[in-house]
């Protein structure tokens, strides 16, 4: 009795230590950001002098005017936006209607098909980029919205998560409606879209990021400055900024590009970290 | 999502639905936007860009001839892809085991309910949401051998500041820093899902026998979790391989070559000097490897069923 009451109370403090510990891998994980946020309301003037401290004093918000007003930002944001909302509905539309279609009809070539689609799982985007910008040279069609977001449709993982999604649903919902002579369609559109509302929410909150943060497949195909989405924009914006004379401006551009996906994690924290063991657990 | 799942041996009791007459015709209908889009950009391409690599064929202009496997063999004998390769295998051999020993220790730390562990899980996630733009912006100012976070630490302290992305030594190091900032999130939901599926009566078992809290970790926890370790390390080492944008921004390949990566030489040739032809053939060889890894780490899942 004696003895457990012990190992009770020295595992309590081994668990407070740990803690402790691991809340101070916390603070030092989150410093570079909040020094970032720190200098991007800081006067440039006074970052040439110094960038030491977390703290904004003396404190501005010129560079975030500056943002709207002298510089190529806002464009970017807009370019971003589009292209990330863009990506996301039809990646959804496309996700949902081919895993209906792979969970709930029996049709020939039905094995190879869903074989041929996963194995472009294993397809890295390193492999396609090359061919995919000789495309689109050839339509000439690079520059554009379009050449941003389509080639990004192309991966299969949102169609086999609907696919493992609609199998686990029930058919006896389905049975009630298709004795009622329901077509398929109308049974995917007011039974199986408003079940999967939860799965379509994680792949859309992924497909987002995706797009937000897209990187290689921007970089080669919007050569021009004005077609930029903000994650391509702020690469341009690096090389020798840290003794630039705008750092503060530069800090300012790279926190106003994250705030969207800032804003959408902490709103949808849940959703995104329960994604990720429900897209690797299947 | 595991309430859904649960249903499923109800399903199975439930007779399969008849075939109807013209259902292939509206499975077809329901798939074919899903699959025009994946033929022509994913599967397409995939033989287009073999295709390409078998040509002497420029980004500009239309000057294009077929060599045969003429690039492989010059692939062969071109030491700096033997010199990125090696770079980026030094790279995956660095990260890939830190980065899963740190998600693991995290993961055990902070996955029991509670507020300041809820609020931590928040913050070590947090950061992989961040572009790769921006994470190489924070840490090429963190880790500025002049301005940088480090170097006033370091200047307080009364040491030299190092310029960690110039040196040598420092440059790779610090590719990996930054990388385990940015990425331990995903790792990290994989283990936290995977600890939060041992059941309990295992860990009171132990707790009536009065293990002591290694062994509780060594007999129970470690065996549980197997199958997620396995798939961290697959998914890790086909991420990291694909390492591009920490290089490209960061340390620009360099000191001297030090840290340039594959990607990166695959972009650089293609991109900058424009021969697609040998670029393509390199993107063939990254493919290869990381499909041979891909079917590796499927042909284990099923052992392991």
């Amino acid at each position: 009795m004696a003895t457990t009451a012990i190992a009770g109370s020295s595992s309590r403090l081994g668990d407070w230590l740990l803690l402790l510990l691991v809340g101070a891998l916390a603070v030092l994980w989150v410093i570079p950001v909040v020094w970032v946020v720190a200098m991007s309301l800081k006067p440039n003037t006074e970052l040439m002098r110094s960038t030491a401290g977390l703290l904004p004093i003396p404190f501005t918000i010129e560079n975030y005017v500056n943002l709207f007003t002298v510089s190529a930002v806002p464009r970017w944001l807009i370019n971003s936006t589009i292209v990330a909302l863009a990506m996301t509905s039809l990646t959804l539309i496309l996700s949902a209607t081919a895993g209906y279609a792979f969970a709930r009809f029996e049709f020939p070539g039905k094995r190879v098909l869903f074989i041929l689609v996963l194995t472009g799982l294993m397809v890295p985007e390193q492999a396609v980029f090359i061919p995919l910008h000789t495309m689109f040279s050839g339509w000439d069609l690079h520059n554009t919205h379009l050449a941003l977001t389509t080639p990004r449709l192309a991966v299969p993982m949102g169609v086999f998560l609907m696919t493992q999604f609609f199998k686990a649903i029930p058919r006896e919902l389905e049975e009630a409606a298709e004795l009622d002579n329901a077509s398929r369609l109308k049974v995917f559109l007011r039974i199986m879209l408003p079940l999967s509302i939860p799965a379509l929410t994680t792949l859309g909150l992924f497909t987002f990021m995706h797009a937000w943060n897209d990187y290689l497949w921007p970089l080669v195909s919007a050569t021009d400055k004005s077609m930029y989405t903000v994650t391509l924009g702020l690469a341009s914006i690096q090389g020798n900024f840290a003794q630039s004379e705008g750092l503060g401006s530069v800090m300012a551009s790279a926190v106003f590009a994250s705030l969207p996906i800032m804003i959408l994690y902490l709103i949808f924290q849940r959703f995104i970290v329960s994604g990720i063991a429900m897209g690797a657990g299947k | 999502m595991t309430a859904v799942a649960g249903t499923e041996p109800a399903r199975a009791a439930t007779p399969e639905r008849s075939l109807r007459a013209g259902d292939a015709l509206q499975a077809y209908l329901f798939l074919a936007p899903f699959l025009i889009i994946y033929l022509v950009f994913l599967v397409y391409p995939l033989f287009k860009g073999f295709w390409i690599s078998l040509h002497d064929w420029e980004l500009v202009g239309d000057y294009r001839e077929y060599i045969g496997f003429l690039n492989y063999v010059d692939l062969w004998n071109d030491p700096l892809f033997w010199r990125v390769v090696r770079n980026t295998l030094t790279f995956v051999a660095m990260t890939v085991p830190a980065m899963t020993a740190l998600a693991l220790a995290l993961a055990l730390a902070v996955h029991k309910p509670g507020r300041a562990r809820s609020v931590m899980r928040g913050v070590f996630f947090g950061s992989s949401v961040f572009s790769v733009t921006v994470v190489t912006l924070v840490w090429q100012m963190v880790l500025n051998g002049d301005r940088g976070l480090v170097a006033h630490l370091f200047r307080s302290l009364g040491l030299e500041p190092i310029n960690f992305l110039g040196d040598p030594f420092w440059a790779m190091p610090s590719l990996t820093f930054a990388t385990l900032w940015w990425g331990v999130g995903l790792p990290l939901a994989l283990f936290l899902a995977s600890l939060n599926q041992i059941p309990r009566e295992l860990y009171e078992a132990a707790e009536l026998d009065s293990a002591s809290r290694w062994t509780v970790l060594r007999r129970i926890t470690l065996p549980a979790i197997k199958r997620t370790t396995i798939l961290v390390l697959v998914l890790q080492i086909v991420g990291q391989f694909q390492i591009f944008g920490q290089a490209q921004l960061m340390t620009g390949g360099g000191p001297a070559n030090g840290t340039r990566v594959i990607v990166q030489y695959i972009y650089e040739t293609g991109f900058r000097d424009w021969q697609i032809g040998y670029a393509a053939a390199m993107a063939v060889v990254l493919f290869v490897l990381m499909f041979a890894f891909s079917m590796l780490q499927l042909w284990l899942g099923r052992k392991e069923d």
